[in-house]
């Protein structure tokens, strides 16, 4: 980690990856285990949050389990030139939750757009990935839609304490 | 994709609630279930509980490293399925693999296993796909994010969950 995050913020990440005390006063908890005050751990989850070093706090959802049976990763070849503007508008979909550029990998991998597509069936996936298709009309050049079959790991970040 | 655990009416509000936005404060399981209508010690067993049986996969922080000196990079191998379990063990050991999954395609893509790679200096990205490599004997075919359009849990829990 470099010289913009200090050690304390690192302390806390290592102390909060796995989770957040499940506890009446979980700061406080944190501020013991860090042998600092509670208002300092406090501040600096503030500012973490503030800054975008943390992204939000709350319950990460195993979407199987919340009805979100399918996911499909659908994954578009368009030209470069025009990602932006139809990355732009694929993001902007309500069943869209991620949407990115990426590199291609030819030629195993013809696929430059990646948008995250979730919901209760395949059908329904495949109905979605659909009128992404048509929004896309000639742009789209070639493209797939990739299910994920089994989470093999899902621990989230952890680095070295 | 296994069974779905059951979850009640409440369960689900607090899901839908509490995907962001948690409090920072000295009672922030009080502030959280106080919004939601319920006590902090029901919030507190039942986000026990759901952590449990898998509904969630976590409750806390979610860190952007990137904003750290770090980096998350998605990454995808062609694993073939007579050397499936031993790859999959090889992957999942290293602790860079925040989240892997197993893909399967309309189009049957050879790339069946994708994982998310987090680690906290840019330089440990490509160290981790040469140590997979190495390890796996197997390319990593890495696909880092040139530009994101869209990034938002936006998920509600589903009637038929």
């Amino acid at each position: 980690m470099n010289a913009a995050t200090d050690e304390l913020d690192r302390r806390l990440i290592v102390a909060t990856q796995a989770g957040l005390p499940l506890v009446a006063q979980p700061y406080q908890a944190l501020a013991e285990q860090l042998g600092v005050t509670p208002d300092t751990v406090m501040a600096r989850m503030q500012a973490m949050l503030e800054r975008g070093k943390i992204r939000r706090i709350g319950a990460v959802p195993n979407h199987y389990a919340i009805g979100y049976t399918a996911n499909g990763m659908s994954v578009w070849d368009v030209p470069d030139e025009q990602i932006d503007e139809l990355g732009t508008r694929i993001g902007a979909l309500d069943f869209v939750t991620h949407a990115y550029h990426r590199p291609r990998a030819l030629p195993a991998w013809p696929y430059n757009l990646f948008a995250m597509v979730h919901g209760s069936s395949r059908e329904e996936v495949l109905t979605k990935v659909d009128e992404i298709r048509a929004l896309l009309g000639a742009a789209c050049r070639h493209h797939d839609v990739l299910f994920s079959t089994r989470i093999l790991k899902k621990t989230g970040l952890r680095i070295a304490g | 994709m296994g069974n779905t655990p059951e979850i009640d009416a409440v369960d689900r509000r607090i899901i839908d609630a509490l995907q962001g936005d948690f409090p920072i404060c000295d009672r922030p399981y009080a502030a959280a279930a106080d919004r939601l209508g319920i006590g902090e010690d029901e919030l507190l067993s039942r986000l026990q509980s759901m952590l449990e049986r898998k509904v969630l996969t976590r409750f806390g922080p979610m860190f952007q490293i990137e904003r750290m000196g770090g980096a998350f990079v998605l990454a995808a191998m062609a694993v073939p399925e007579a050397d499936w379990e031993r790859v999959n063990d090889t992957v999942n050991a290293f602790p860079e693999v925040a989240h892997n999954y197993r893909r399967e395609s309309d189009l049957n893509t050879p790339l069946n296993m994708w994982f998310v790679l987090a680690t906290e200096t840019k330089d440990g990205i490509p160290a981790t796909v040469a140590k997979i490599e190495a390890a796996t004997g197997l390319p990593v075919y890495p696909f880092p994010k040139l530009k994101e359009y869209f990034v938002e849990m936006k998920l509600s829990v589903r009637d038929a969950a």
